[in-house]
């Protein structure tokens, strides 16, 4: 469900943050369009 | 953005450390929560989301990415909780 | 790296704002506002009044007055269980908002705010019997202008914000400080004044409850997120000189150090770096309010019935100095820090920012009494969903003590009840991060209760649209013997 796909990452700065996903799913094979982490506080 | 991209290719994977926010989240990649102010508000996406602790998202991920990236969080956040939030907004039955 | 002067941190104290009628200025409740009146009143609904606000025991421990641990045996909700306090308490006060203008005047050299004449005098009434409020400051507060005058000011041509009580009376203005120049916008001045005010009165209750000559101090670093400038220098900065001369510390320069919420913990490894180096012998640093955060997760108060709890505003004081052989000392051969290679997984910043610094010291994981991180009041923020930060955080410590099989997996809730702290802090950004903490911390490594504790602050920079990295860094406190 990742490799070869087009993988939009939405992390939280004290949850998985989107660099770590982004991280997971290009070495996943998939193409990350958009990295983005929200800060909830 | 999001209008560009063909549904079939896209995923939407989530980092977020609650199942209030995750849920939230999920909705707003789907149907397009409108009390959420963003860049993709208001849309309805229908785009597949999963949280980034899915058994279905770990088992694609190598075990040392998994150990150096998401292993951590997945011991100190309430994964279970978060999955079946996200599971019941892609099955579509948070409305 | 052999440290020629050992520094110590002094003291701490944390002044905090009751600022009801300045909810609706917060960044959240403003853009609300601009698109739906009603907003306006639904928040004004759910304001509480200054004793609750007070008696608030979140806030009751930030200034001292109780211990964070006591926290876990108060039933929730906070804001219906808390007991009656005092406004003073060992490490600081909590005042309310007719104060609060009136120090908003006191500290505009511009006239860029106008009190109503008959407030003036309440306003004079109150700060008269502050022990803080010199004759001086009463002076500076004017005759104030007639009800008729604020108006007329509010219409323009300089674009000008009303100021009003929790009740809704307007009590005030404040004008921009340009006709066009947005970065003088009278919300954006609002915000820096407050800012300022808050850190100077924080640096005099510091001074004055060390007994510290302010003119022995010669440096101030400031560390709030604010950013002070015009539109050619939209974040000059330097607001720390400003409470400096606020302050009475006619000896300092100063100089503002920004790092997001992690700007103050950077700040103290700077100061004592300077004192160890000796370039400086006295430093404080300050860190002014956060008013843009007010009401910033007002919706799911409202939501739950609850009150909007964000109406506090924080400012914070720290001196470090030389070591007077009694102060806790700063470990500036242990500094956590997460290097732009290090990546963003959870992992990577709690091994730089903890496990790093311990392994230099030869420390487990438990050798460390307290860890001070996000420290928000999760009454703030589980409403919207949020969550509990502090527990996540220390969940997340836990997990890499049983990573380096220090302790079990399933000691982790343990360990984060025994080297944890339940959240207190207001959502004042660089105040909760951490340092929210400095004060019960500092009495604990001097009284014998504690013997170190480690602050951990981590700073969202990926908000700036300049990087996706955040940033962390680290300082370790520790027991003077």
């Amino acid at each position: 469900m990742l490799k070869g796909k087009k993988v939009i990452a939405l992390g939280e700065r004290d949850g998985i943050q989107g660099g770590a996903i982004a991280a997971c799913a290009r070495a996943a094979g998939a193409v990350v369009v958009l990295e983005k982490t929200y800060c909830f506080v | 953005m999001a209008e560009k991209l063909d549904r079939e290719e896209v995923v939407v994977l989530l980092g977020t450390p609650t199942e209030d926010a995750s849920r939230l989240y999920a909705m707003t990649v789907t149907t397009g929560d409108p009390s959420w102010a963003g860049a993709l508000a208001g849309v309805a996406l229908q785009l597949p989301v999963y949280h980034v602790t899915e058994d279905a998202v770990k088992a694609e991920i190598a075990p040392a990415d998994y150990d150096e990236h998401l292993a951590l969080m997945a011991m100190a956040m309430d994964v279970d909780a978060i999955a079946g939030a996200v599971r019941r907004v892609r099955e579509g039955h948070d409305a | 790296m052999r440290v020629l002067r050992q520094p110590v941190i002094r003291g701490a104290r944390f002044f905090l704002a009751h600022a009801p009628g300045l909810v609706r200025h917060g960044s959240k409740p403003s853009r609300d506002i601009a698109r739906d009146a009603g907003v306006e009143d639904a928040i004004r609904g759910a304001l509480r009044p200054w004793e609750r606000a007070r008696d608030y025991a979140p806030n009751q421990v930030l200034i001292g007055a109780r211990h964070p641990d006591s926290l876990w045996d108060l039933p929730r909700p906070w804001w219906e269980t808390s007991p009656p306090g005092d406004r003073r308490g060992p490490h600081g006060e909590i005042g309310p908002e007719e104060e609060l203008y009136g120090l908003l005047k006191i500290g505009d050299q511009f006239d860029l705010v106008q009190l109503e004449a008959g407030f003036v005098e309440e306003a004079r009434d109150a700060l008269a019997a502050h022990p803080l409020v010199a004759k001086s400051d009463l002076d500076a507060l004017g005759a104030g202008l007639p009800g008729a005058a604020i108006a007329e000011r509010l219409a323009g041509p300089v674009p000008a914000a009303p100021l009003h009580l929790r009740s809704g009376r307007r009590i005030g203005c404040i004008a921009a400080g340009h006709e066009t120049d947005q970065t003088l916008a009278p919300d954006v001045l609002l915000e820096n004044l407050a800012a300022k005010m808050t850190a100077a009165m924080a640096l005099r209750a510091l001074l004055a409850g060390e007994a510290i000559d302010p003119g022995s101090v010669d440096y101030v670093i400031g560390s709030g997120e604010e950013a002070v400038g015009d539109r050619y220098q939209r974040g000059g900065g330097n607001l720390a000189k400003a409470v400096a001369e606020q302050a009475g510390c006619l000896g300092a320069t100063g100089v503002d150090v920004k790092g997001f919420c992690c700007g103050p913990v950077h700040a103290l490894a700077i100061a004592g770096s300077l004192v160890a180096a000796g370039v400086f012998s006295r430093v404080a640093v300050i860190g002014g309010c956060a008013l843009a955060k007010l009401g910033m997760k007002y919706q799911g108060h409202l939501r739950h019935g609850q009150p909007v709890l964000e109406d506090t505003l924080v400012g914070v004081a720290l001196l470090v100095e030389g070591d007077d052989r009694r102060s806790p000392r700063l470990r500036l051969d242990a500094i956590g820090r997460h290097r732009v290679a290090a990546g963003a997984s959870q992992k990577a910043i709690f091994e730089s920012l903890v496990r790093d610094p311990l392994r230099a010291l030869g420390w487990g994981f438990r050798d460390v009494d307290k860890y001070a991180t996000e420290l928000h009041n999760p009454e703030l923020t589980e409403p919207s969903g949020s969550g509990d930060v502090p527990q996540l955080n220390y969940k997340v410590i836990g997990g890499l003590a049983a990573l380096a099989r220090e302790i079990a997996p399933a000691d982790v809730p343990a360990f984060a009840r025994a080297h944890g702290l339940p959240g207190f802090s207001p959502t004042q950004g660089h105040i909760a991060s951490a340092i929210a903490f400095l004060g019960h911390a500092l009495d604990g490594l001097r009284g014998g209760r504690y013997r170190r504790a480690l602050f951990l602050a981590k700073g969202s920079l990926f908000l700036g649209r300049m990087t996706q990295m955040a940033d962390g860094i680290s300082v370790i406190v520790e027991r003077n013997e």
